[in-house]
């Protein structure tokens, strides 16, 4: 413990710590010397190429990719073309920029992903130099060309180049470049000698650093920090400044009085860190520089790359890998010598107590009285995650879970989720796996990402162990972790299919929202259908199986689990990508065995293609509906004759339907729409259109009797209909005379009941008290009321006896007027027999 | 705001408050001004679920209606369409954004009510505009909460699509909603379910179910009980006139998304000094759900037990009102004061409910009325079935409306399962004749989906079916019910009861009638995790969800409350449905009139 601060290095304000994360497992027989080495961010993978040989063209050098701890990933003969630049992906995948602008891109295990080109420009003038940087929108590729002009793509996964404007006076190679993100725009800023460019897409803008040095020529070297907000120039004269990236602002500068040009340069400054540092780097010397005039010096024992990462700077050499980075404040607070933070206090009560010694209750006291015990576990708990060594994370934490069992309702959550946390990162950070993340790093990164880290190593069985103890959701955890597994799996020739789809049904059978459809979908890529259609039968969504099956050209298959998924809207999808893909005729039959395909696209056509409604019945037989079709066609139709020809196909297709009703009446409207038009002709009435009631309605109140009857007889109207069609036309004309008339042309089939209500419809009271007489007696004392004959309705209802009309025709006596037709009614009423 | 909503034993505002969650994620999803373009249809039920003003919240400036053309000018940045997910409303959008003032673009984003679907983003590809949509977007509107104990897809045409074009879209939305109820509400451990579509759906949410596995939060189970009814099961109850206050009122004036729209002489203004010079001339425009105390207590009273209500009301506000004269202290008064708008708000209810009670009275007292009325009952009760009737004879001749004539067609049909060739023909000929040969096709899709039949070779099930679940009751009370026939002063509606055989004594009882009608009956359980299982209080009751398929009458909503409210029933109920019908909407959704065309 007391060692902690040993590798501690006073500058300014802060201390900076320099820890062994590996000792690298590589055996490498020359070092980084002669390498292009690019190690990923997070504690990502390495990728070491031999430089080409000039001199032997033909050699092909070896692509080695490790873990950060020097073990073995990937390792694969060289067989391109000449690589300028390596580098890694947010995703963890290795690009290669070719000299010729080409960019092969190959996942962490070697396997050859894809490859793009930066255009013809940057193939034509070659690549000088190349930069690969990260950025909200993804991993970008910057190229300067031969012809001194700036290509950049800001995210490979969606290239859109674009090609920079010109640095004027641009002579050779810029001494230095980097690319930076401003504005939501990525950017280049270029030092030509003494002057500093900066180039979006439009414009070259020229810039001063405020406060650089006026001794200074040139600028040699400059880095941008891993968050884009800072940047670092190094000058000719040795000088470091040290401002914000929009140089708007100058932090520090420093003399570091080393006049030779440096390999590496890189930000090392923690996040809310009050400091500016950066680290430099020359053969064999390793300078931290910060505000004040002191600087910390390493010495390099051996070729190094430095690794800028969030919250600090990694060392990366042949033996060995290290972090540089800036003691975070809560170790500070408490290893300080002789500090008397709440967290020192605490850590010191807790080894007192161990040794069972008072003092620690001394130390306890203290902290209370200042009532920062909450604080000192605070501490406490933030240090662990900062330390690297399992043994001082213990000693912390059991230092902080000492100091909380003396206060009450403190909230426990960050104590647990650090205890979690830490035991997570130690166990990726363990050799084997050999990913160093910091827990400042793991926070920003997140769960998510550093599983998928997992699973691109194929260590799946350690991301299961990890979702598992975190608990995460299953379909965010477990289930994606199997589902990669599951995609790998399907991709292993050797095995036969029956035996795979097996292995994946067995292991993600409990595993919930498990995307099988995405797992065939990668089978299917790998060329196993077979495989692939029988991943999909587990697949319990069918959207996703039948985009799938049609990609396949399964389209039988699609359309029955479309229709099983009971979503129109997919069924119509296949039935209109079927529709397109098929001939007619093997369309239709398709169609033919799946009704409820079927009945969708007849549907569709109803409202689209009316004419293929038609071919579709015809093919089925289905002369009832083309029946129908043929009506529904003869309302479009404005000429006459076009409706009668379309109403004769209807008969037709009626006959053939041996549906003898629809046909007959469908013959009965042809003959009626002749009527009407020959009448039109006839008599300038319009007509046709009516309905034979109305026809009728309108010839009578016309006075065209003999044709109406004509109609009567041709149409087999129901007596009763005609009588009251005649009956209220007649009366609606006011013509009282013909309706005498007809009403005594015969018996009337209606009675003449209506022949009262109708005239006294029509105001005409003495008419309809012509017609009360003839009311056979059940109506009569309706038909008396009708016309108001109170004495008379009294009389019939006596008459029969009938006591609810008695009690109706109670109901319309007045008191006062009639009181003695009421006392007879009553009378009448009490001698009723009761049934 | 929406209070009506939280007044059932299940909150169903939950559901309200997640589909507004939804809007708003949606709204400010098109950051800026934003104009909404209406597929009109879908106003309404939007309405159950937003009011303007929290579009306005989120920047809504404009509201127009889809229509081919320009979109009128707004000066806003973003355009946003609701529409229903149909191929023709897609070539009106691609006009609208063909034609967009190409100096003054604006973004253009579409809201799928309520799924997306591919055949209309295809459908857009091929008109070359769908890149024009910065945002393709659905807003899951299955189930719409319309009262406290009632949800409603609002799909006017669902049981014409399901039983005569085989078009189950709206069955697919369905089980989408059930999933949806399930998330917020928990599983439903028991399905029970009668006819095809009711089979249908219950396998499409088994299936869901696997699909969402894992997926699904842990919720106690509100609902212990889903039951699936198919409306073919039952296609006499809506033919019949609903004779509950709330059903007459939809029976007469129509009730579109809670609101009906009324004649306006009744309900004039007496103001003082205007001395009802003018009358209103636009239709009185009122909500109605249970928010509303009186009418929450008289919408299922059958309509002959209204008037004693509404005085008994009248007696108690009056006496209120007269409670100031004993209002003495100030505390007194004080108390009386803070009790006047509640007053108020029940004088103002009950003045409208007066007018509307008279205006109904107007029509049930007419004889045109009596007698339609007299000739239903005879049907349900069997009597005639299987001749002409008179009357309808008469009214054919009268040529009263024609749906009128259709409704009791239909019901003398169902009542005799099926008509005799003869008659069936004299009637259609009938029809036909007087109302016009384009109505051939209404008359085929009516026989299509069994409302119209000739009588088969079968034996005429109807009364079986009508004594063993006692769908007539001779004695009914209609002012102090004691079984749901009172809704039809005397017909239980079939749908009803069997619901209440399955709660008790279980549908064991009668299996023989299940085999009668329509579909398959069935049962179905889900897995409930354990812990999650309910314990029940002694004396607590199960909760019933009830989804009518093809739509249900207040008649039917009114029964089943009762059933709920009876003291001893051990079941309270929750009514979905596909739309809140009346045998003249459902009947109207059935027809197919060629407009004619002819010069």
């Amino acid at each position: 413990m007391a060692f902690v601060t040993a590798n501690w290095n006073p500058l300014g304000e802060s201390f900076y710590r320099k820890i062994e994360l590996y000792e690298m497992g590589w055996n490498l027989k020359d070092g980084l010397r002669d390498c292009l080495v690019a190690a990923a961010p997070y504690g990502g993978p390495i990728a070491l190429l031999k430089a080409h040989n000039r001199r032997s063209p033909s050699a092909r050098p070896q692509l080695e990719i490790f873990s950060s701890s020097g073990l073995p990933l990937a390792s694969f003969p060289w067989k391109s073309g000449m690589v300028k630049q390596l580098g890694w992906t947010v995703s963890d995948d290795l690009l290669c920029v070719q000299e010729d602008g080409t960019v092969l891109v190959y996942d962490l295990l070697g396997g050859f992903k894809r490859h793009f080109s930066m255009g013809n420009e940057v193939s034509q003038s070659q690549v000088l130099e190349t930069k690969i940087f990260h950025s909200p929108y993804g991993t970008g590729v910057a190229i300067l060309t031969g012809a001194l002009r700036f290509t950049l793509a800001t995210n490979i996964d969606d290239i859109k180049l674009r090609r920079l404007p010109e640095v004027p006076g641009l002579q050779g190679a810029p001494s230095c470049w980097a690319v930076l993100t401003q504005d939501r725009q990525s950017k280049v800023l270029v030092a030509s000698g003494p002057h500093l460019f900066i180039l979006d897409n439009t414009a070259c803008t020229p810039v001063t650093p405020p406060g650089l040095s006026p001794q200074a020529s040139s600028i040699v070297h400059m880095c941008v920090s891993f968050s884009y907000k800072y940047l670092a120039l190094l000058t000719d004269s040795g000088h470091v400044w040290m401002g914000t990236s929009n140089l708007k602002e100058k932090l520090s500068e420093v003399d570091t009085k080393i006049k030779g040009s440096p390999k590496q340069m890189a930000w090392c400054r923690r996040p809310k860190s009050q400091q500016p540092s950066a680290v430099v780097m020359w053969d064999g010397l390793l300078l931290v520089v910060g505000e004040c005039k002191e600087t910390i010096q390493y010495h390099l024992e051996d070729d190094s790359i430095l690794v800028p990462e969030l919250d600090g700077v990694r060392i990366i050499s042949g033996t060995h890998h290290e972090l540089l980075q800036e003691v975070p404040g809560a170790c500070e607070e408490i290893f300080k010598i002789a500090s008397m933070a709440p967290g020192a206090l605490l850590l010191e009560a807790h080894k007192e107590y161990e040794k069972e010694s008072q003092k620690a209750d001394e130390y306890l006291r203290e902290i209370k009285e200042q009532s920062l015990l909450s604080e000192a576990v605070r501490q406490c708990v933030e240090a662990a995650g900062h330390e690297h060594e399992p043994e001082t994370q213990k000693t912390l934490l059991r230092a902080a879970s000492f100091g909380k069992c003396f206060l009450s309702n403190f909230p426990p959550e960050q104590f647990v989720s650090m205890c979690k946390d830490l035991r997570v990162l130690n166990a990726v950070r363990d050799y084997t796996v050999g990913i160093p993340l910091s827990h400042t790093q793991f926070k920003q990164m997140t769960l998510q990402v550093l599983i998928d880290r997992l699973v691109y190593r194929k260590l799946y069985l350690l991301a299961i162990e990890v979702c598992r103890y975190l608990k995460t959701p299953e379909y965010q955890g477990v289930s994606r972790v199997l589902k990669h597994w599951a995609c790998y799996k399907v991709q292993q020739k050797e095995e036969s299919d029956e035996v795979i789809a097996k292995a994946v049904s067995v292991k993600l059978a409990d595993a919930a929202g498990i995307s099988y459809s995405e797992i065939a979908t990668k089978a299917y890529e790998s060329g196993r259908t077979e495989l692939a259609i029988k991943l999909l039968e587990f697949e319990p969504r069918s959207g996703e199986q039948v985009p799938l099956l049609l990609k396949m050209k399964k389209s039988p298959l699609a359309l029955s689990k479309a229709i099983e998924s009971g979503d129109t809207d997919l069924v119509y999808t296949v039935v209109m990508y079927l529709k397109n893909e098929l001939n007619r005729g093997d369309f239709f039959m398709m169609l033919r065995n799946q009704p409820v395909a079927l009945s969708l696209y007849k549907q569709f056509c109803k409202h689209q293609e009316q004419e293929t409604l038609k071919d579709l019945f015809n093919q089925d037989d289905d002369h009832e509906e083309l029946g129908n079709f043929y009506v529904k066609a003869s309302y479009k139709e404005q000429r006459l004759e076009a409706r009668i020809a379309h109403l004769q196909s209807a008969v037709d297709e009626y006959y053939k339907a041996k549906n003898e009703f629809s046909a007959k009446t469908t013959e009965d409207e042809m003959r009626l729409l002749r009527f009407q038009r020959k009448l039109e002709e006839e008599k300038d009435e319009q007509l046709v259109g009516f309905s034979l009631q109305d026809t009728m309605t309108t010839l009578l109140s016309v006075g065209l009797h003999k044709h109406a009857e004509q109609l009567y007889k041709d149409f087999r109207m129901p007596d009763k209909r005609f009588w009251w069609l005649k009956l209220k036309a007649l009366a609606e004309k006011e013509d009282w005379e013909e309706l005498e008339k007809f009403s005594k042309s015969k018996k009337s089939p209606i009675g003449y009941l209506p022949f009262v209500e109708v005239c006294i419809k029509h105001h005409n009271k003495c008419e309809a008290r012509k017609y009360v007489a003839k009311v056979s007696p059940e109506q009569k004392v309706k038909a008396h009321l009708a016309v108001g004959d109170v004495e008379g309705a009294a009389e019939a209802a006596i008459e029969r006896r009938n006591e609810s009309e008695i009690s109706t025709v109670l109901s319309r006596c007045s008191a006062t007027t009639d009181h003695l037709l009421v006392e007879r009614l009553n009378r009448a009423k009490a001698t009723v027999p009761k049934k | 705001m929406a209070s009506h909503l939280f007044c059932g034993r299940v909150n169903l505002n939950i559901l309200r408050e997640a589909a507004r969650k939804d809007l708003r994620e949606f709204l400010d999803k098109c950051s800026g001004s934003k104009a909404i373009v209406w597929d009109e249809y879908l106003t309404g039920p939007f309405g159950l679920i937003a009011q303007y003003s929290l579009l306005k919240e989120h920047e809504v400036e404009k509201m127009f209606t889809l229509k081919g053309g320009r979109i009128p000018s707004a000066a806003v940045k973003n355009i946003v369409f609701f529409v229903r997910p149909r191929l023709e409303l897609m070539d009106i959008i691609a006009e609208n954004v063909a034609s967009e003032d190409k100096l003054h673009p604006r973004d253009f984003h579409i809201l799928f009510v309520p799924r997306r679907s591919l055949l209309c983003e295809q459908r857009l590809k091929e008109k070359g505009v769908l890149n024009s949509f910065t945002n393709i977007d659905e807003y899951i509107l299955d189930l719409i909460p319309y009262d406290g104990d009632l949800l409603s897809m609002e799909s006017e045409s669902s049981f014409r699509e399901c039983y005569l074009e085989s078009d189950q879209t709206s069955l697919y939305h369905a089980a989408k909603g059930l999933m949806t109820l399930q998330a917020l509400y928990g599983t439903i451990p028991q399905i029970f379910g009668k006819g095809e579509c009711a089979r249908h759906v219950a396998n499409m949410m088994l299936r869901m179910k696997r699909e969402f596995a894992g997926s699904h939060t842990q919720i106690l189970p509100v609902f212990d009980t889903l039951l699936l009814l198919d409306r073919n099961v039952d296609l006499l109850t809506p033919l019949a006139t609903q004779l509950t206050y709330e059903g007459l009122i939809d029976e007469i004036f129509s009730i579109t998304n809670g609101y009906v729209k009324l004649p306006p002489e009744k309900f004039a203004q007496k103001k003082q000094g205007e001395g009802g010079k003018d009358l209103p001339t636009e239709p009185k425009k009122l909500q109605l759900n249970s928010a509303e105390e009186l009418y929450a207590e008289i919408r299922d009273k059958n309509f002959n037990a209204v008037g004693a209500a509404l005085s008994k009301k009248a007696k108690v506000i009056s006496a209120a009102f007269e409670e100031r004269h004993n209002a003495k202290t100030v505390g007194e008064i004080k108390q009386f004061v803070s009790q006047l708008p509640h007053m108020q708000a029940a004088r103002s209810s009950l003045a409208n409910h007066t007018s509307i009670a008279e205006l109904i009275k107007d029509i049930t007292t007419s004889e045109d009325f009596f007698d339609s009325l007299t000739v239903e009952q005879e049907f349900m009760t069997g009597v005639d079935t299987d001749k002409v009737s008179t009357y309808i004879e008469d009214c054919v001749a009268q040529k009263d409306p024609l749906i009128k004539i259709l409704r009791l067609v239909c019901m003398q049909s169902v009542c005799n399962n099926g008509l005799k060739q003869k008659v069936l023909d004299f009637y259609k000929r009938e029809i036909l004749q007087t109302y016009g040969y384009k109505h051939i096709l209404t008359l085929k899709n009516l026989e299509k989906v069994g409302l119209l039949k000739p009588q088969s070779t079968m034996r005429n099930n109807y009364p079986t079916i009508r004594k063993t679940l006692k769908l007539w009751m001779e004695d009914t009370n209609e002012q102090n019910p004691n079984d749901i026939s009172y809704v039809y002063s005397g017909y239980a509606p079939l749908s009803v009861r069997l619901t209440q055989v399955l709660a008790r004594p279980g549908w064991r009882s009668i299996e023989e009638v299940l085999k009668m009608l329509p579909g398959p009956h069935f049962e179905e359980r889900q897995q409930v995790p354990t812990g999650l299982h309910k314990k029940r209080q002694p004396g607590e009751n199960r909760t019933t969800l009830v989804f009518f398929l093809g739509g249900v009458t207040y008649a039917e909503i009114a029964a089943l409350r009762f059933l709920s409210n009876m003291e001893d029933s051990g079941t309270e109920y929750i009514i979905a449905t596909t739309k809140l019908i009346n045998g003249t909407s459902w009947i109207k959704s059935l027809m197919d009139s060629p407009e004619e065309n002819l010069p």
